[in-house]
């Protein structure tokens, strides 16, 4: 009996080994960045990717299709500049966007910062955006008053997860508390409603809008003064060798040109006055 | 007709002699190296295996992952230690009240009931977030507003409903006659609960209680939704920044590295316990 099973896995080991040997080229024969036919998922069609929920004033009500708020009408304009008539939107997690492999969309659109880590990983179009730090804290809290990052050491801060505002808090403001960290803004709001922080770090228009919209009682203390004078890129991210990343960077570029990104990003981010900054 | 001796040795569970069982050994190992080698000639030989390997078993990405995921997991091992003070003791609390017998206990059997119902049908995050985020921001003076603290009240709440329903089947399987033996020596009925009942039920579901430990160990993990950085909070943090999954191996490896070791000190203690029970009954 045991010598039956034996045999059998012994033969079921040479198939698998054979099975295993046997590596078809899959990579497609990678050919020439061509914009005429232009290489998208679905012809004709860009599918474009978001997260889920998605934030004001990025995108309006959760809906990205209505062309409403920065991201969802860049991805319009963009569309238009590349000579495609529709957008068909997906929705995925964070993590489902950056793993390696081939993705079921031709791009993903929702505050990726561009670093050289995540290059590795997956392609980044040219940053569509400079995106700067801000704080946001209770008007009559300590933390108010702060000029420099100096006075944000001994505060209680969070930031949400995945955020290039959580590296800023460690390697910029390096605070004597550990920084907490949450899912997303939205918990890191219930913890400053809760007390347990002090102040929160998150991007300047996100910003903008938890303190008109979301914690009226916060206000931003500062926008932050930006990591070795160099700004930070938000862009959109593609599957790792994406044919398609040449033509929106074409498309980006004739549109900043043309001053379409400018005046989006007057409509939708540009909203809050001045705000004072942060020395370092 | 002379009785038969008992065997000298008992029986061993695999094999019959030495022999017999040095084979069993031979093509178990054998067996099992082949199973590993075809899994892992499969897994190398996929046309992506370089970049899994690279995405989820980098060694430059354990290795700078490491820190921050054991610094991690300190606070799981301090927040699982002091769950394993607080639940046992609940649970035992709200078990003990559920079986009281008599009418006049009735509300304490109510409560009890209630209780495990309650926080056993509540899932354990929001327990955690409604505790976490929302006691403290009801300002409430003299109550501490540390989201850990309510993530241990939490995680109390929710496995000591679980562990009581354990003890009581425990106690339900102690076989009613020992209540009435332990009475009509003239034990009252908290003394019968205490030197009869107790500690049998206690023995008789240390395994049930074992996998609520375990279990236990990994739900800590839950607690990072309030802003706690334990390990697997530390793994997504370090993987949200670099799009690379290592270390989740890493908090992989420093759970199994608690987990394993507890569930074979059950198994040995179970064991062990048996023998004991069972040459005290020959």
């Amino acid at each position: 009996m045991k010598k039956r099973i034996m045999s059998g896995l012994l033969a079921l080991a040479l198939v698998a080994a054979a099975c295993g040997d046997d590596t078809e080229d899959t990579e497609a024969g990678g050919d020439g960045a061509s914009c005429d036919g232009l290489p998208t998922k679905v012809e004709g069609t860009l599918t474009v990717a978001t997260g889920e929920p998605v934030f004001p004033p990025w995108m309006i009500d959760d809906e990205p299709s209505n062309e409403q708020g920065f991201e969802s009408a860049l991805v319009y304009a963009l569309a238009d500049e590349l000579g495609v008539d529709e957008v068909t939107w997906v929705r995925t997690g964070f993590d489902e966007a950056i793993t390696v492999g081939e993705k079921d969309y031709d791009f993903n659109i929702q505050q990726y910062s561009i670093t050289a880590e995540r290059e590795e990983v997956v392609d980044f179009a040219d940053g569509y955006y400079q995106v700067e730090q801000a704080i946001i804290g209770a008007a009559d809290s300590p933390a108010a008053s702060a000029g420099s990052l100096a006075d944000l050491k001994d505060l209680r801060l969070g930031a949400a997860i995945g955020t290039t505002s959580l590296d800023y808090i460690e390697t910029q403001i390096e605070p004597s508390t550990e920084a907490a960290v949450y899912d997303d803004n939205a918990a890191a709001k219930a913890a400053f409603d809760a007390g347990q922080v002090d102040g929160i770090v998150l991007d300047l228009p996100t910003a903008y809008f938890v303190t008109a919209v979301e914690i009226p009682d916060a206000s931003i203390i500062g926008v932050l003064p930006r990591i070795d004078g160099t700004p930070e890129e938000l862009g959109m991210l593609f599957e790792d060798g994406s044919p398609l990343v040449p033509c929106v960077n074409d498309a980006l570029a004739a549109l900043r040109d043309a001053g379409t990104i400018d005046a989006l990003e007057d409509e939708w981010l540009n909203q809050g006055g001045s705000i004072p900054s942060l020395s370092n | 007709m002379i009785p038969e001796q008992p065997p000298a040795t008992t029986p061993r569970r695999f094999g019959f002699g030495d022999q017999e069982g040095a084979r069993s050994a031979l093509i178990a190992s054998v067996s099992t190296l082949v199973f590993v080698l075809v899994a892992g000639l499969l897994i190398v030989n996929s046309p992506s295996w370089p970049k899994v390997r690279q995405q989820f078993f980098s060694r430059e990405d354990f290795v700078a992952s490491w820190p921050d995921v054991l610094g991690g997991f300190w606070v799981n091992v301090q927040l699982f230690f002091w769950a394993m003070v607080t639940i046992p003791v609940v649970a035992l609390v709200v078990a003990i009240m559920r079986s009281l017998r008599g009418p006049g206990f009735f509300p304490f059997r109510a409560l009890a009931v209630i209780y495990t119902d309650l926080f056993r049908g509540v899932p354990l995050f929001l327990l955690i977030v409604l505790l976490g985020f929302g006691v403290p921001t009801l300002q409430i003076a003299g109550l501490p507003r540390s989201a850990t603290f309510w993530a241990l009240v939490a995680l109390t709440l929710s496995y000591s409903a679980y562990t009581a329903e354990i003890y009581r089947s425990g106690i339900d399987a102690v076989p009613e006659s020992q209540r009435a033996s332990a009475r009509a020596l003239g034990l009252t009925q908290t003394q019968a609960l205490r030197y009869a009942i107790l500690p049998q039920a206690v023995r008789n579901v240390v395994p049930a209680l074992m996998n609520t430990v375990v279990s236990l160990q990994k739900d800590v993990a839950l607690v990072s939704v309030v802003g706690i950085r334990e390990a697997v909070r530390e793994a997504e943090i370090y993987t949200s920044r670099t799009f690379n999954y290592t270390s989740y191996v890493v908090a992989t490896v420093l759970f199994l590295a608690v987990s394993v070791p507890l569930t074979r000190l059950v198994d040995w203690y179970t064991a062990r316990d048996r023998t004991l029970r069972s040459q005290a009954l020959t």
